[in-house]
């Protein structure tokens, strides 16, 4: 806690002496002779990027010191248990695919955050999982995260490291590949968690024709509607990123969560204002100084 | 304590990459470890590979379900290999026409050209049309006016699919110019532009400040659970 | 065959039925339009009418780089703009740069510069008038890069040959140099990417990057927030390349009058009339599946009373 104080103390001690003598008077003198160090037209996201780094670390110190915050139920996270517990009764497969990107995704990472839960009921179910992926480095990770996942579940002799493997970097080799596996072995539950593309509608109607149980998340968003026809549950966008909260519970979790929510709050209010003093500028001629505020607040 | 490393390395990294989108003198650092995670992810390309090569070599010998398939993906592995590395029928530069493999490997003329060519493109352009099957049978499963909500969906997918195509201009073209956007291809253009904007600039918002929040959880080491250390 | 069971085996068909329609309503327009090259007129929508005019407007000799970030999987959709871009680029006498950060890329643009360029405009020459700057992997990183320094990014062409020595290079610095950009995008990294990395941090300086950006359909409604202030112009799916297509013919005929434009040049128009019948059989299943729904939906309230 302490070295987070510390990255917080000097982030917002940066912006003080960089943000806002820049974002003060960017017009009247070069930003290259005052700040020649500071990238220019920046100023105002930077102030955006250390408010919004302040609400999250702040949410998760209340978190820490006790109260608990409420997270609405999530029914693609909550189907998670019922999905692994089908395929064991059924003595299928489960499958997981953790997108198509390497490990610099975020994508990527939240969906091994969810691999990581997934094993651990597959682990404490004694069900077996098959996590094909198309980047070596994600293979790597994908394994530590399932390995720990058993040792988690006091397992650790059931994880069979050859249930994660690669097939291929090219996106519709990869596709061919998982579509091939899903028609040949039937997985009785089928997530997709991470970045997709033209793959996501190819992957989930497989999925639909085998009659598996389909739980998609992801944050691209030209293919949710893809995935919200052919899966049984999608979490969409930002919910995919509170998966790590929801599915864990943990305090530092859910404090960040609704951080996030204290932040879109944020950005909600200005937008509407925003759009209401734009408006009224536009109607009336007067007020533009309200309206150059709010769009100097955009970044723009 | 490799964990701790891991984490350390992490927060550096993010630290530097967050620091240069402000910063000038710290961009050039950000590039590099940009480049460094480039070369990890090349050098994995090996480890893949070996991963490839030993899993499918595993199938064929244990005849596993579907081995035939293996022994295809091994062939073909092997054999791109090689033609991309001997340069197989490459044609040599004009600036050093002694040199036989001078020129570059999918040069026109060369193997590995026409793998790209007559395999690969094909291919691929095949598994991408599939598209156009999946979509129509989904539509007929999934898109069903179930409530209000779903209705609306349905009219303004019916107001794309006619206003995208000819079909637009036939049935809606003669609508006099002053009430135009009415016109199938207007109207699309309008749902395309208000109403799908709209609902994407909402969900981006909550996407942009998810990764942000996600990003700031990982560069601090608060969120371990990719790691596998959730619980 | 009672109505309702009819309507149940309606509703459980099998889908390749569904394929198999979907084949029929694609195939048999793509051989009566190779019989009789029929193609629909297009009216421009606006995204395709300001994609246009920003290359319409550039002056002779303006440098634009164009990025081919998509693959042969989606040169379907995506090859007939980027053949129209450079087209219109050779007609308007502009130095074409091109590169890709899809490694699957560089026979793509050497087949679009053979049919756009060198067999049409065979008097000029490689490294003045054009140049294939090749891969470069590094995805985002490579924009950032570029950003402030080209040939770091690119210190050779495709075939080899240093930087230094290709004279059209030789005022090339970073993407403000280039007069536009334009890039063809399938998906990651592609024309979001550019947006973000590479036009918004010159938003607010005195050059604006002027980004153009064709795409596949699917991503394109992802990308119209963008449009006009940090795109200035889009091209959405086939329609968008055959909108587009339609205006640079139209061009080059009024420049040119009488000239016969290849079908080659038409390859987007020429591909309206089946997406037209494929859309038309969408229609068609979605009204046959919701039939199918409210049918079954009576039945059972029928059943309960």
């Amino acid at each position: 806690m302490k070295l987070q104080r510390l990255i917080l103390l000097c982030i917002v001690g940066l912006t003080m002496t960089i943000a806002f003598p820049c974002a003060a008077a960017p017009e009247q003198t070069t930003t290259a002779e005052i700040t020649p160090w500071f990238v220019p037209g920046r100023a105002v996201l930077l102030v955006w990027l250390v408010l919004l780094s302040a609400v999250v670390l702040g949410s998760i110190a209340v978190a820490r010191k006790g109260v608990v915050f409420k997270v609405r139920r999530i029914a693609g996270l909550a189907a998670v248990d019922e999905a692994v517990g089908r395929a064991t009764e059924m003595g299928r497969p489960i499958l997981f695919v953790p997108g198509i990107q390497d490990m610099d995704n975020v994508q990527t990472i939240a969906g091994l955050t969810v691999l990581s839960r997934v094993g651990r009921t597959v682990a404490d179910y004694d069900a077996s999982i098959e996590v094909p992926v198309s980047r070596s480095l994600v293979m790597a990770a994908a394994r530590e995260a399932i390995a720990s996942s058993y040792l988690a579940a006091g397992r650790a002799d059931g994880f069979n490291p050859n249930s994660v493997y690669y097939v291929t970097d090219e996106q519709f080799g990869y596709t061919a590949y998982v579509s091939g596996l899903m028609v040949r072995k039937k997985p009785a539950a089928c997530f997709y968690m991470g970045q997709f593309f033209a793959e996501s509608l190819i992957l989930s109607e497989t999925g639909n024709s085998i009659g598996a149980i389909q739980i998609a998340g992801t944050a691209e968003t030209s293919q949710l509607p893809f995935f919200v026809a052919a899966c049984d549950y999608t979490l969409i966008g930002e919910e995919f990123f509170a998966a790590s909260a929801y599915l864990s519970g943990e305090p530092d979790q859910m404090g960040s969560l609704r951080g996030q929510d204290i932040a879109k709050a944020m950005v909600g209010i200005v937008l509407v204002l925003g759009v209401l003093a734009l408006t009224l500028t536009a109607m009336t001629g007067q007020f533009s100084g309200i309206g150059s505020f709010f769009q100097s607040l955009a970044g723009g | 304590m490799n964990r701790q490393i891991a984490l350390l390395v992490t927060l550096v990294s993010g630290v530097l990459m967050v620091l240069s989108g402000f910063l000038i003198p710290t961009q050039s650092w950000a590039e590099d470890v940009a480049e460094w995670f480039n070369v990890l992810a090349s050098i994995a390309f090996v480890l893949g590979a070996a991963n490839l090569a030993k899993i499918h070599l595993s199938k064929i010998s244990s005849r596993d379900e579907g081995w035939g398939f293996s022994a295809v993906t091994l062939i073909a592995f092997v054999a791109t290999l090689a033609i991309g590395f001997l340069k197989i029928g490459v044609a040599p530069l004009e600036t050093a026409p002694l040199v036989s493999m001078s020129g570059e490997k999918d040069g026109e003329g060369s193997a590995f050209w026409w793998l790209y060519t007559f395999v690969m493109s094909p291919i691929t352009a095949t598994m991408f049309s599939l598209l156009a099957f999946y979509v129509a049978s989904a539509a007929f499963r999934a898109f069903r006016a179930k409530n209000v909500e779903a209705t609306l969906l349905l009219v303004a997918a019916f107001i794309v699919l006619l206003g995208r195509t000819f079909a637009g201009v036939v049935l809606t073209g003669w609508i006099p110019d002053s009430l135009s956007f009415l016109r199938l291809e207007n109207l699309s253009t309008i749902i395309f532009e208000v109403f799908a904007s709209a609902g994407n600039r909402a969900i981006i918002i909550g996407i942009a400040l998810g990764v942000a929040a996600t990003s700031l959880k990982i560069i601090l080491g608060i969120d371990r659970s990719y790691m596998g250390s959730g619980d | 065959m009672s109505s309702q069971s009819f309507i149940e085996k309606l509703d459980a068909i099998d889908r390749r039925w569904i394929f198999l329609l979907m084949a029929l309503s694609v195939g048999i327009p793509i051989f009566v339009i190779g019989i009789t090259g029929t193609r629909f007129p297009e009216s421009p929508t606006p995204t395709s009418l300001a994609t246009f005019e920003t290359i319409e407007a550039l002056p002779e000799g303006a440098r634009v780089l164009m990025s081919f970030d998509y693959e042969p999987a989606s040169a379907g959709e995506l090859q007939p703009m980027a053949t129209a871009f450079v087209r219109h680029l050779a007609h308007k006498k502009a130095k074409i740069y091109c590169q890709t950060l899809w490694a699957a890329a560089t026979p793509l643009i050497e087949q679009t510069l053979r049919t756009c360029v060198i067999a049409q405009h065979p008097e000029w020459i490689y490294g003045e008038h054009f140049v294939n700057m090749g891969y470069q992997s590094g995805n985002e990183g490579v924009m950032k890069v570029i950003l402030t320094d080209y040939k770091q990014s690119f210190p050779n062409d495709y075939r080899g040959t240093p930087a230094a020595e290709i004279p059209m290079l030789a005022d090339i610095v970073n993407t403000s140099s280039f007069d536009a950009i334009i890039v063809v995008s399938a998906g990651y990294p592609g024309s979001k990417e550019w947006v973000q990395y590479v036009v918004s941090p010159t938003l607010t300086s005195e050059k604006p990057t002027k980004l153009v950006a064709g795409v596949t359909g699917v991503s394109a409604p992802q990308l119209v927030p963008y449009f006009p202030t940090q795109l200035k112009g889009m091209l959405a799916a086939i329609k968008g390349a055959a909108e587009y297509e339609f205006l640079v013919n139209q061009a080059v005929e009024a420049r040119n009058p009488g000239v016969k434009i290849p079908a080659q040049f038409m390859d987007a128009q020429r591909r309206m009339a089946p997406q037209l019948f494929g859309h038309l059989l969408m229609v068609g299943l979605i009204l046959v599946g919701n039939t199918i729904f409210f049918a079954r939906r009576r039945a059972a309230r029928l059943a309960l009373a």
